[in-house]
């Protein structure tokens, strides 16, 4: 399969049930609902050491939250409920809480067959050393804690979904600033697409990773089949032109969310084309035994 | 299916309990056995037939027509079904109901939506004293739902009131919010003495300046984000405060002789 003289692999990228949730940010701008949210979703790249996986999915306009002010929406993803629920606590904590100006708003009420209401300020109101006040509208718990700003809004819960995490491709081009170009093009084009977050910085991931290692203590390291430097030394996957590789990863709440975002990522990398030095674009997998979900390339392409 | 409708034959001689004429204690009866329901009055017993002509087959609606403040409980322990009533109605309505949707136009004498849990009353007209309040011997008064008065509310409403929103769009008289335990009680007229007397929780909206005892103090002007939500979750409901869209008070916090954590907020 070719697009725009891009082949596209016979493989699948192959991902994981994982537990995702939303919050709504608003503030007293988009400004400061931004630094809220890219405070919240700091250090959440990879669940394998920041325990979640985060980022944000889109600007919301006044119109779009539930307190009338401009807005951002965020999007969770964890392994376990368990460890999204502190994490989302301890996010919330201190980066909502301490952000001027925000409110917090769930994101996920319904539209999903098995919805689980978690903690959003339901223990964060105990900051509010007894002064903290519940209000209750359409059947909607919400807490006003005050902070020395005035008063922080704060739905009680939000709702929490069993997602998929871990949706891949791989972008291969003939130079370093070539592969960049490509995954910025694909990461404008999939943060169009609602319910995704690209968790890595600035969407785009360098180090691929494969099981094992020689080390005892490591249980992932570099993935050498797609390390352009060692073309010539380990069962590489790269042919000689290949001198770049990156990768983006999908965190999304349905397997057709993360469809969607795959094929408008690939689509905008391939638009480079070759003539861009877009060669071929890959995904990673684990041989398909460790995760429940396959996102096969060309189906998606198709 | 058109309404069961009842209407009221001449003003009873004592006060009736029309408990008994609820949907969900009518569903399933047929014309003769609600017409032979016995209603309390007084010492006496008066078979519903007796006082009211009754017409329409429908039990899941009802309507009163000729209300009259003689006719208490209407609507109590409703659970289900819709009530409206021209004409005024006695005290008790809506008392303890569960899910109520029941429309007054009219007035409503003492202790209307008392220990309500949910849906809406709305009175096109005036309510007694005590609205949403609790009864002697209870400790909550309005424990959920929406009340909506059109017109004015005697002293002492929300007295113990724990939940639901309680929007009186003409003046309310004395204490009002007086031991409120919790909730929203919006008032767009005038308030008189006493105004949040022991209020525990719970929030007061004003549009007029109060007269303020000493045990309620001034917590300054703030812009508070909540208010933007509460309005915007009034939007559909039939009453003027539908239309308000302010976040800014005057905030006044108290009662501060009985825990202080209630708060009167004046919209300047």
């Amino acid at each position: 399969m070719i697009v725009n003289g891009v082949s596209i692999d016979d493989t699948f990228a192959e991902a994981f049930g994982m537990r995702g949730t939303r919050v709504l940010i608003t503030a007293q701008n988009h400004r400061w609902a931004r630094i809220a949210a890219a405070s919240m979703t700091g250090f959440a790249t990879s669940v394998i050491a920041c325990g979640v996986e985060a980022g944000i999915e889109c600007e919301l306009e006044p119109h779009e939250t539930p307190d009338g002010r401009p807005g951002v929406s965020v999007l969770l993803f964890a392994m376990g409920s368990g460890v999204l629920t502190k994490q989302l606590e301890t996010r919330m904590g201190q980066c909502i809480l301490t952000c001027p100006t925000t409110a917090a708003f769930s994101g996920i009420d319904d539209g999903y067959p098995e919805i689980t209401r978690i903690p959003l300020s339901k223990n964060l109101r105990f900051f509010g050393d007894g002064f903290q006040i519940s209000k209750q509208f359409n059947g909607r718990r919400y807490w006003r804690v005050p902070v020395m700003d005035g008063e922080f809004l704060c739905e009680e819960t939000t709702g929490m979904i069993r997602a998929v995490g871990g949706g891949n491709f791989l972008i291969l081009a003939e130079s370093q600033p070539q592969a960049l170009a490509a995954c910025e093009a694909a990461i404008v084009a999939m943060q169009k697409v609602p319910n995704v977050i690209m968790p890595f910085p600035g969407g785009v991931v360098r180090s691929g990773s494969k099981v094992g290692s020689r080390y005892k203590t490591l249980t992932a390291s570099t993935n050498d089949a797609f390390c352009p430097t060692l073309k010539g030394i380990t069962a590489s996957e790269l042919s000689p032109e290949i001198e770049s590789v990156m990768e983006i990863v999908i965190d999304g709440l349905t397997t057709d969310d993360i469809n969607r975002a795959m094929r408008a990522g690939i689509l905008a990398a391939c638009e480079l084309g070759a003539a861009n030095g877009i060669r071929r674009i890959s995904a990673g997998n684990y041989g398909g035994k460790l995760g429940q979900f396959h996102f096969k390339l060309r189906e998606i392409m198709a | 299916m058109s309404a069961l409708t009842f209407t009221l034959k001449a003003e009873p001689q004592q006060r009736v309990d029309c408990s008994p004429l609820t949907p969900d204690r009518l569903a399933g009866k047929s014309a003769a056995e609600i017409a032979a329901i016995e209603l309390h009055s007084g010492n006496r017993r008066l078979r519903v037939d007796r006082l009211f002509d009754i017409g329409g087959q429908d039990a899941g609606r009802i309507v009163f027509n000729n209300g009259n403040e003689k006719l208490d409980f209407i609507g109590a322990h409703l659970q289900g079904g819709s009530i409206t009533v021209h004409g005024d109605v006695g005290a008790y309505l809506g008392f303890q109901a569960r899910q109520a949707d029941i429309t007054v136009v009219g007035n409503a004498g003492a202790y209307a939506a008392s220990g309500l849990g949910g849906g809406m009353i709305r009175i096109d007209g005036n309510a007694g004293d005590f609205l949403a309040a609790a009864i002697p011997g209870e400790r909550r008064g309005m424990k959920g739902g929406v009340v909506i008065v059109t017109g004015d509310a005697g002293d002492r409403a929300g007295d113990q009131m724990r939940r639901g929103i309680v929007l009186i769009e003409g003046n309310a008289g004395a204490y009002c919010a007086s031991r409120m335990l919790a909730g929203t009680i919006g008032v767009l007229g005038s308030v008189g003495d006493y105004v949040g007397y022991g209020m525990r929780r719970g929030t007061l909206l004003l549009f007029h300046n109060p007269k303020l005892h000493a045990t309620l103090q001034d917590c300054g002007s703030h812009t508070l984000p909540f208010l933007s939500l509460m309005f915007k979750s009034f939007r559909g409901l039939p009453t003027r405060f539908a239309e308000i869209s302010q976040n800014r008070v005057r905030r006044h916090a108290g009662d501060l002789a009985n825990d202080g954590k209630g708060e009167i907020l004046v919209f300047s």
